[in-house]
């Protein structure tokens, strides 16, 4: 194959260079491989084009002829109704267009916890589904099974409604920590910033900034001396420690504003409502139980010889686990894993079942309905959920790239 | 939301293709009238215990079928959601809509519908549990209240509770049987939705005496049957189908002496609406007897008020408003002559 390309694609292979002294042996145009595929890939585009070009215009005429409104100006518009659970600032009185922006956050919110949820949980199962200890195993293995194999929405229901018929009216709250658990959500208190408190937040990502100084120091060091640093320690006292340092010693700038019961609901304080927990319980369990799989799949994929190599230079079986075999098994996980982000953040689209005001519930829901704009919205919330996907899987390239190994 | 997508997908197929035939030749050709309805309201449309379809907006469909096809049996129920019935409509996927859709008029000039009348006047109220004691809405403040998504009734609300300045959170759910079934479980502190379907859904929740209405009735609500814009044929039979029922009644024929007075009556407005006299069927497309057809197999307007959603039925609701204009109340049907 590429020692005939290397034959043929002399000749042709300058485009510009041609015109000037065409051989005597120049096939004809549609003889000529290349030029022929050419023109058929710019027949088939231009053809594409005209059909994507009509089902669009078509599409205009049409709706304009029976009287259908179109075009975005809607975005302007007030909107005019609540929304239950919103991140910014939002009124009846905002635009369509907040709306959407309400909807996209609720989205990202319940994709962002369900994902670091779902790793984590996954990550623990899918290693102690390979643990020596009997019990240990089987209990993951029986956890996987169940949760991998009851449609999600189900498990959407059963989540919201165990969350919704156990738990008590808001007179009879559950209290702890000056918190509250009842049917309307967890109240927990909020905190609110006053003046001076800046400083606390610059040493937050002062400390960030210096641990990151801090582990390249002490690699260095470890690759010059051998000498290790516990490194992990001292940025978590470092990430910790200087923030509270500076809010002790700017006389704790903050205080807390504690949900009191009034009337029908507490007042003041953040809620997080029942459907989210719901949400985001069911989306977790049920993704966790797919990562679980992958897990395995990838730990069972480092070849057991490494494992024995590693016991025989005498390291512990936890350091065995951490240096050896899962950054050789992340290269096999991270693939499979961001399918499994990407199903987790289109899955949420499933909120709207419950009532959770994410994207689909609130834009396309709602919005769709009291504008009339079907073809406008959906289009929106679809073009939102193609760059979410696509954003999620540019970063797990990047990082799947990263951990590649590399060649010493 | 999948079916959602399904209808958008629909109407950009059906907008970016050609005109559509006429929506009367489609239903006689097919023999049988696409209705779109709720998924299940009691008294204007749920299928009973053996599947058959029942309600006040139900027959609306079986009298046009009635009319168009001379059998009030040949009509094809699409229960739809509030979210997905303009785009049903608009797409073709039904031929009428009779799904107790609130007349307004951003949907009757936006959307691409029109409005074929009002089978039922209704107004907005709020349900609460009585165990709680309130008086008014405006004792709501602070209130978490279910309400069904993309219907007015969430306008509405918002609209109300902003003029007085009473803060609430809205929990939206799809239909109506979820928001209530959640207001039921105790998510809620009262349940907004049109005093009808109120009353219809309370007789689904665990126990309906703990469950009583707050005197407020804050929307104006005229709900009626929609067709698509553009078929002035098939607006007029369903216009007009509405009327003969409403006429029916005010002249005292029913699906019970229909055959008599047909037979028997010398009145000139009976005669011209059992279609021995007068416009008949022609302007219509119809037969002459397309009213009588109605009238026989569906009944007039009170017959199908009074076994649906009247005195004896389980929501046991007043006439009021719903009325013949000449006993009070606005029904009130143009003459067919």
């Amino acid at each position: 194959m590429s020692s005939d390309m290397s034959n043929s694609g002399h000749k042709p292979d300058g485009g510009s260079a041609q015109p000037k002294a065409p051989p005597a042996n120049q096939p004809k145009f549609w003889n000529d491989p290349k030029k022929r595929s050419l023109l058929f890939q710019t027949l088939l585009l231009a053809v594409l084009g005209y059909f994507f070009y009509s089902v669009v215009d078509n599409t205009l005429t049409n709706l304009e002829q029976r009287g259908i409104t179109t075009g975005f100006d809607f975005l302007t518009q007030e909107a005019g109704f609540g929304i239950a659970m919103s991140l910014i600032e939002y009124t009846e009185a905002s635009s369509y267009g907040a709306t959407f922006f309400v909807g996209l956050l609720n989205t990202v919110l319940i994709a962002a916890m369900g994902i670091i949820a779902a790793t984590i949980l996954g990550f623990l199962i899918g290693i102690a589904r390979l643990s020596d200890n009997w019990l240990i195993s089987k209990i993951s293995a029986v956890y996987i099974e169940i949760f991998r194999n009851i449609p999600l929405l189900l498990q959407i229901f059963f989540w919201y409604f165990a969350v919704l018929r156990t738990l008590p009216h808001p007179r009879q709250s559950i209290e702890f920590f000056s918190s509250f658990l009842n049917n309307r959500g967890l109240i927990v208190p909020a905190p609110v910033a006053e003046d001076g408190f800046g400083i606390v937040i610059f040493g937050f990502f002062a400390a960030l900034v210096g641990s990151w100084f801090m582990s390249r120091w002490a690699k260095k060091r470890q690759e010059d001396t051998g000498q290790q640093f516990p490194i992990f320690w001292a940025s978590v006292g470092l990430i910790l420690g200087v923030p509270l340092l500076l809010f002790l010693v700017s006389g704790m700038p903050m205080v807390l504003e504690h949900p009191e019961l009034k009337g029908f609901n507490f007042r003041g304080g953040i809620t997080v409502i029942p459907e989210l927990i719901a949400l985001w319980l069911a989306l977790s369990i049920y993704t966790a139980a797919f990562i679980a799989e992958t897990v395995r799949a990838g730990i069972l994929a480092v070849s057991h010889g490494q494992t024995e190599a590693a016991s025989a230079l005498g390291l512990p079986k936890a350091k065995t686990l951490r240096f050896i075999v899962i950054p050789q098994a992340l290269r096999v996980i991270i693939p499979p894993l961001t399918s499994q982000y990407l199903n987790l953040t289109k899955n949420s689209s499933l909120a709207t079942a419950i009532g959770y005001p994410d994207l689909v519930n609130v834009f396309a829901g709602t919005t769709l309905n009291q504008t009339g704009q079907a073809i406008e919205v959906i289009a929106m919330t679809m073009a939102v959920y193609l760059t979410l996907s696509l954003v999620t899987s540019m970063f797990m390239n990047w990082y799947n790239a990263r951990i590649q190994l590399t060649e010493r | 939301m999948k079916k959602n997508l399904i209808s958008a997908t629909a109407l950009m197929v059906a907008m970016s293709g050609t005109a559509m035939a006429g929506t009367l030749e489609t239903v006689q050709e097919r023999g049988a009238v696409q209705c779109g309805v709720t998924g299940g309201v009691p008294g204007f449309s749920v299928p009973d215990d053996k599947g058959n379809w029942k309600g006040l907006d139900v027959d609306l469909c079986r009298a046009v079928a009635a009319a168009v096809l001379g059998d009030a049996t040949k009509v094809k129920f699409v229960p739809l959601n509030a979210k997905e019935r303009f785009t049903a409509l608009v797409s073709g996927e039904v031929d009428m809509l009779s799904r107790v859709t609130t007349w307004t008029q951003t949907r009757d000039t936006q959307l691409g519908i029109n409005f074929a009348g009002v089978n039922y006047y209704d107004g907005q109220g709020f349900l609460v549990k009585k165990e709680l004691g309130l008086k008014s809405v405006k004792e709501l403040d602070g209130a978490t209240v279910c309400v069904q998504s993309g219907t007015t009734t969430e306008l509405n609300m918002a609209d109300y509770f902003r003029t007085h300045g009473i803060s609430y959170t809205p929990v939206v759910f799809d239909t109506n049987d979820q928001a209530a079934q959640a207001f039921d479980s105790g998510r809620c502190d009262s349940f907004t939705t049109d005093l009808s379907q109120a009353a219809g859904l309370r007789t689904r929740m665990q126990d309906p005496s703990a469950v009583g209405a707050l005197p407020e009735v804050i929307s104006k609500e005229p709900l009626g049957p929609v067709v698509r814009q553009g078929d002035d044929q098939w607006f007029n039979i369903v216009k007009w189908t509405h009327n003969a029922m409403l006429n029916a009644e005010e002249l005292g024929v029913s699906s019970g002496n229909a055959d008599k007075m047909k037979a028997e009556s010398s009145d000139p407005n009976v005669k011209r609406l059992l279609g021995l006299d007068g416009p008949k069927g022609k302007g219509l497309g119809l037969a002459d007897d397309w009213a009588f057809q109605v009238v026989k197999q569906v009944g007039n307007y009170s017959e199908a008020y009074e076994r649906n959603v009247g005195k004896d039925s389980p929501l046991g609701l007043d006439r009021g408003i719903n009325a013949l204009w000449n006993q009070g109340g606005l029904q009130y049907a143009p003459p067919m002559r």
